[in-house]
């Protein structure tokens, strides 16, 4: 069994988060004693569907929505499949989608899966982005087509942080007809949302990214957008979702949905502040470093720092050697040890793109954490450039 | 997370014999940037042929890093006679085994100490001969043959595991293929760790093969005053005949590889075959 890790500095909060004791804590009396199916005509069950409503509720004030406007999935990868799927029924004629060359496999895999599957009966543009990572708003308005049914564009990037113009996409496509995705899943709890004033259709967020539970997510809806179910089955979720309700954890999300509302203010001047001085100091202390990624567009709890001359896996290894936890923008698996699809579309070099090392931070990390990591980092760096046989010195 | 032996780790975290031998005997170089892994290797010999000193630097995953400082320890003490024989196995073994994803590692640490060997002996090195076949990561033909002998591979997802070939674009896929075909003998001995082709009827397959070669195909054959019509499908084997200009055409061959085979593999069935009648 896994165990726990004393001391660990948790930086990797794109990957999953901590739940918060307060969600556990709003959870556990449904895992308990209120087992009952919100479904029930008895009280038993039926006074559950009245937590789910407020769980519900919860959830819709986060993000402008109304409580109607929501439903639960399984997680944000469904939530994505439901969203562009519903699009593509909605408009049976229109076989083209929109989408970008940095979305997370969720909506990637599945736009391929949509072309390669169906024989390329549908057709996808993947916008391009600079070096930076950013789209040109001009060839997005180039990609809009007569049979054009959905765009799907990610609000934030869960690599980079970069925060996409969702408002001014969505205007476009709503002008010329066309349906709206957006993957939420790195957005929803870190960053303020007011979707009833948005040309959004369909937003997908996910309950782990923000101290939630693992295994539960959602799909905002706007009302009057047409929905084709994903998953059908009982009359659960109006029959917009089949499947009896994962009750705790629409419980532990609703919870967790409302702190992020309490503290998003606060929080975002804290974590950004955190983050701002961690990133300044690793730029600053290690020679031949960059940031991957727009410098101010962009989540402010994330940061992607290159490495130059030094392998991401390694640096992993040696951060977790001082339990510090982060992610990797290049995965040294098997034959293929590319940088992953994010970094290649922004053209990092080589030579920066397979050192490169997510820190992703939350409101449960604090200063000493961050001056910790300052500390530790440089001398790692060194050690492997010093093994590096393309380190020519600074 | 990478489950690594012990032995992985403190050779990672502690890595023995970092840099470079001064006025070395023999230096091997292997591994790119771009690859995400290189290892540049340098040793020195006395005059009774026995390895004194070896260090190394490595670019690369804790696998590379680890593989990289245990050879040198192997290295070290034995003549430069024994040092040839150490294989890749070897490095593997003695570091108590590595993930297969990562047995790239302990090759490129062989490939380095060949190398090494013969700057040494002032030998060309012999895998500077073959012809490349991965060109992402630069893997000649008779590097995955030996690869495929000694390691006893049956896939190419194993190829590419041991030498990295097809790891990168994967379009020489079909290359790998053929080598192991060739190289293991009988075509029944390979278990195909590769995924299952994405199953198709037989008559699905010939409807949709008959609509791409109608939609993509036709219309520019014909530009040319071509066209093309298909004949038998077989398994994955579809006979098509060239008709019109095509017939002529000393580029035939490459129509029918190039663009033919190409368009059905990427919109019916990634392991079709297409030949011409005769
Ligand atoms: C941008 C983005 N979309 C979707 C997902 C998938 O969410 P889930 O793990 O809930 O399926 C993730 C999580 O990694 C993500 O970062």
């Amino acid at each position: 069994m896994a165990k726990v890790i004393d001391g660990i500095v948790y930086m990797d909060n794109n990957a999953t988060t901590m739940v918060a004791p307060e969600v556990v804590d709003a959870m556990l009396p449904y895992l308990r004693d209120l087992y009952g199916n919100p479904s029930s005509m008895h009280t038993f069950g039926g006074l559950i569907g009245q937590d789910v409503l407020e769980a519900r509720v919860k959830i819709a004030n986060l993000i402008g929505a109304t409580p109607e406007e929501i439903i639960f999935t399984s997680c944000g990868t469904e939530s994505d499949s439901t969203a562009i799927l519903s699009a593509l029924r909605t408009f049976p004629e229109k076989r083209h989608i929109v989408t970008t060359r940095v979305e997370h496999p969720a909506v990637k895999s599945l736009c391929e899966n949509l072309e390669t599957l169906t024989g390329h009966k549908y057709r996808v543009t993947r916008l391009k982005v600079d070096a930076e990572g950013m789209i040109d708003l001009a060839e997005y308005e180039d990609a809009l087509r007569e049979d054009t049914a959905v765009v799907s564009v990610m609000w934030a990037n869960n690599e980079t942080g970069n925060i996409y113009p969702i408002k001014k996409m969505a205007a476009m496509a709503r002008e010329r007809g066309i349906l709206f995705h957006t993957d939420a899943v790195q957005a929803v709890g870190k960053i303020p949302f007011d979707l009833k004033t948005l040309d959004i259709d369909f937003l997908s967020f996910s309950g782990h990214k923000l101290h939630g539970p693992k295994g539960i997510g959602g799909l905002y809806i706007k009302r009057g957008t047409r929905f084709v179910p994903f998953l059908t089955g009982g009359h659960q979720e109006h029959g917009r979702r089949g499947g009896t309700e994962n009750v705790a954890s629409i419980i532990g999300l609703g919870k967790a949905c409302e702190l992020a509302a309490e503290r998003m203010d606060e929080e975002n001047i804290r974590i950004k502040y955190l983050r701002d001085k961690l990133e300044e100091g690793l730029l600053s202390a290690v020679p031949k470093s960059r940031l991957n990624g727009h410098k101010t567009d962009r989540l402010p709890n994330t940061s992607n720092i290159s490495f130059e001359y030094v392998e991401g896996e390694a640096i992993l290894l040696h951060m977790n050697q001082h339990k510090i936890c982060a992610s990797s923008g290049s995965a040294c698996t098997s034959g293929s040890l590319e940088p992953s699809h994010v970094l290649r579309a922004m053209g990092v070099p080589f030579t920066a793109a397979h050192g490169s090392i997510r820190f992703s931070l939350s409101s449960y990390n604090c200063e000493e954490e961050i001056d910790y990591i300052i500390e530790k980092m440089p001398p790692i760096i060194e050690l492997l450039r010093e093994m590096s046989p393309f380190w020519k010195g600074n | 997370m990478w489950e690594y032996t012990d032995k992985v780790q403190q050779h990672f975290l502690n890595p023995q014999n970092v840099g470079e031998v001064e006025n070395a005997s023999g230096a091997g170089e292997v591994g790119s940037l771009s690859c995400g892994d290189a290892l540049k290797l340098t040793f020195k010999a006395d005059s009774n042929d026995i390895i004194v000193e070896a260090k190394f630097k490595t670019f690369g995953c804790a696998s590379a890093i680890a593989s990289s400082s245990v050879l040198t320890e192997m290295m070290i003490g034995i003549s430069v006679d024994t040092a040839s024989k150490i294989t890749n196995e070897d490095i593997a073994d003695a570091l108590g085994g590595l993930p297969k994803e990562k047995m790239h590692c302990s090759v490129m640490g062989r490939e380095a100490l060949e190398a090494a060997i013969a700057d040494y002996r002032g030998l060309k090195l012999p895998m500077a001969e073959g012809e490349i076949v991965c060109e992402c990561f630069g893997v000649t033909d008779l590097e995955i043959i030996r690869a495929v002998n000694e390691s006893n591979l049956r896939s190419v997802e194993e190829i590419t595991n041991f030498t990295k070939a097809g790891g990168g674009c994967g379009k020489c896929e079909d290359a790998l293929r053929e080598i192991l075909r060739k190289a293991v003998g009988k075509k029944a001995e390979i278990v195909s760790l590769d995924p299952l082709p994405k199953r198709m009827t037989a008559l699905q397959k010939i409807k949709k093969i008959e609509e791409v070669l109608e939609r993509e195909v036709r219309p520019g054959l014909k530009k040319d005053g071509g066209d093309i019509e298909l004949i038998d499908v077989d398994g994955d084997f579809v006979t098509v005949s060239l008709r019109g200009a095509c017939i002529s055409c000393k580029k035939s061959q490459t129509t029918i590889k190039e663009y033919v085979e190409k368009k059905l593999r990427e919109l019916v069935l990634d392991s079709l075959i297409v030949e011409e009648e005769n």
